[in-house]
């Protein structure tokens, strides 16, 4: 188990690996904003928890098509599905993979980015805490998705497609965290929302994309 | 441990390729199948790999006994030569590669990035991870694809070298190994076309 994480993280890094795709992705999202907003500082630190929210989701889904369609690909997948590893661990390492590389990388930057939306000061913790909390989730859920579309040629329009809807709960209360914490009023109801979100999944969907991984590579 | 293949029927893509198929794989024996493109050969090995279900029969022994190999030989480009062995080494629990790519005449190329290698250098390397699994039934499909002469004769030893310590493999090639092995021609087991008994004469 330890092996396959170390390898994937080894190929984001590398060259072509797809490491900082994300990152890249959500950096220029929240830099555009507030040249598409208009210099009004008082409405960016309104929607900044959105938008941080938003561009971090965004940065996800658009580094998922190459979680399992690459192993797909070359022939490792089958591989793997034949090594004495249970499909089960081996999505759930991907997932873990998937959220060093993307997930943290953009918890990280957050913060540094709210400074450029005039998020209030407040608001930084709870934006971080939310973030925290939600990345696995969309990391998971998104590994789900590419499980399903893995056979696929281009599977990235309908893989959007079939993640979006999941990814909404964890969008509404992670980006409600960050919004109560910016204008100071209480988080706990949508935090522990968000963090059971994020429980289930973990504990959940694994079993589901090791379930369509194996129908899918028939 | 034998592996035992009863009365299996395999299908590809909902359509049944083979049908009635028995045999079964001794320890230190190897079993070559050959019959035309087409026919079914790749579908049979996924079924007894595991990798599908099959649609009628049995596979026995073959759980956690068995190491595949595909076509594509699941190389990632950017790792080097060790790092793509020492990975599927610890994927089977295993540690230990040079005896692999000594096997494989590899120990010049470890270091080299995979992506770097040339299609029988790959494919050389794809082998080599059988000897890393440290499995007893080796299924291979169309294992001497863009291998030269002597890298064949290499790929033979490694077999009878592995048939000797009491391994098997079941073997998918159209060219001759050298092998004393048996030969299953599967094309008499080719599937009857579908009788179309669940027509509705009535729709029409």
């Amino acid at each position: 188990m330890i092996a396959l994480l170390l390898r994937d993280l080894k190929l984001a890094f590398r060259a072509g690996g797809g490491f900082g795709l994300g990152l890249a992705f959500f950096l220029i999202v929240t830099v555009m904003v507030p040249f598409s907003v208009g210099p009004q500082s008082d409405l960016l630190s309104k929607i900044a928890p959105g938008v941080l929210w938003l561009g971090a989701l965004l940065a996800c889904l658009l580094s998922l098509d190459r979680l399992l369609a690459l192993d797909w690909e070359d022939g490792s997948l089958d591989l793997l599905a034949t090594a004495p590893l249970p499909l089960e661990s081996t999505v759930t390492i991907k997932a873990l993979a998937h959220w060093i590389t993307t997930g943290l990388p953009l918890v990280m930057a957050a913060p540094v980015l709210g400074v450029l939306l005039n998020l209030p000061v407040q608001g930084f913790q709870w934006l971080l805490i939310s973030l925290l909390l939600g990345t696995p989730a969309l990391s998971v859920i998104g590994t789900f998705g590419a499980a399903l579309t893995v056979g696929l040629k281009r599977g990235g329009l309908l893989m959007s497609l079939l993640v979006m809807p999941l990814y909404v709960p964890t969008l509404i209360f992670g980006s409600e965290v960050a919004r109560r914490g910016a204008e100071g009023m209480a988080v706990q109801t949508p935090m522990l929302l968000l963090a059971g979100i994020s429980a289930a999944s973990i504990a959940l969907l694994p079993f589901a994309s090791a379930a369509v991984l194996r129908v899918n590579l028939r | 441990m034998t592996l035992t293949v009863t009365d299996l029927s395999v299908a590809r893509g909902g359509i049944p390729v083979l049908e009635g198929l028995s045999f079964a794989l001794e320890p230190s024996k190897a079993l070559i199948l050959r019959g035309p493109n087409g026919v079914g050969k790749t579908t049979l090995l996924r079924t007894v790999a595991g990798l599908q279900p099959p649609l009628k029969g049995q596979v026995e022994g073959a759980e956690d006994q068995i190491a595949y190999a595909a076509h594509s030989d699941g190389l990632k480009p950017t790792l080097t030569v060790a790092e793509n062995l020492t990975f599927w080494a610890s994927v089977f629990g295993r540690n230990g590669i040079e005896q692999a790519l000594d096997g494989f005449d590899l120990l010049t190329l470890r270091d080299r990035q995979a992506g770097a290698l040339s299609a029988g250098q790959k494919r050389r390397l794809g082998l080599s991870r059988m000897l890393v699994t440290g499995r007893p039934i080796w299924i291979m499909d169309e294992p001497t694809v863009s291998l030269d002469t002597s890298s064949v004769a290499m790929f033979a030893g490694a077999v009878r070298a592995h048939l000797g310590q009491g391994g098997s493999a079941l073997i998918a090639t159209h060219i001759d190994l050298g092998l004393e092995a048996e030969v299953l021609d599967v094309g008499p087991y080719k599937a009857k076309p579908l009788a179309l008994d669940d027509f509705d004469g009535g729709f029409l």
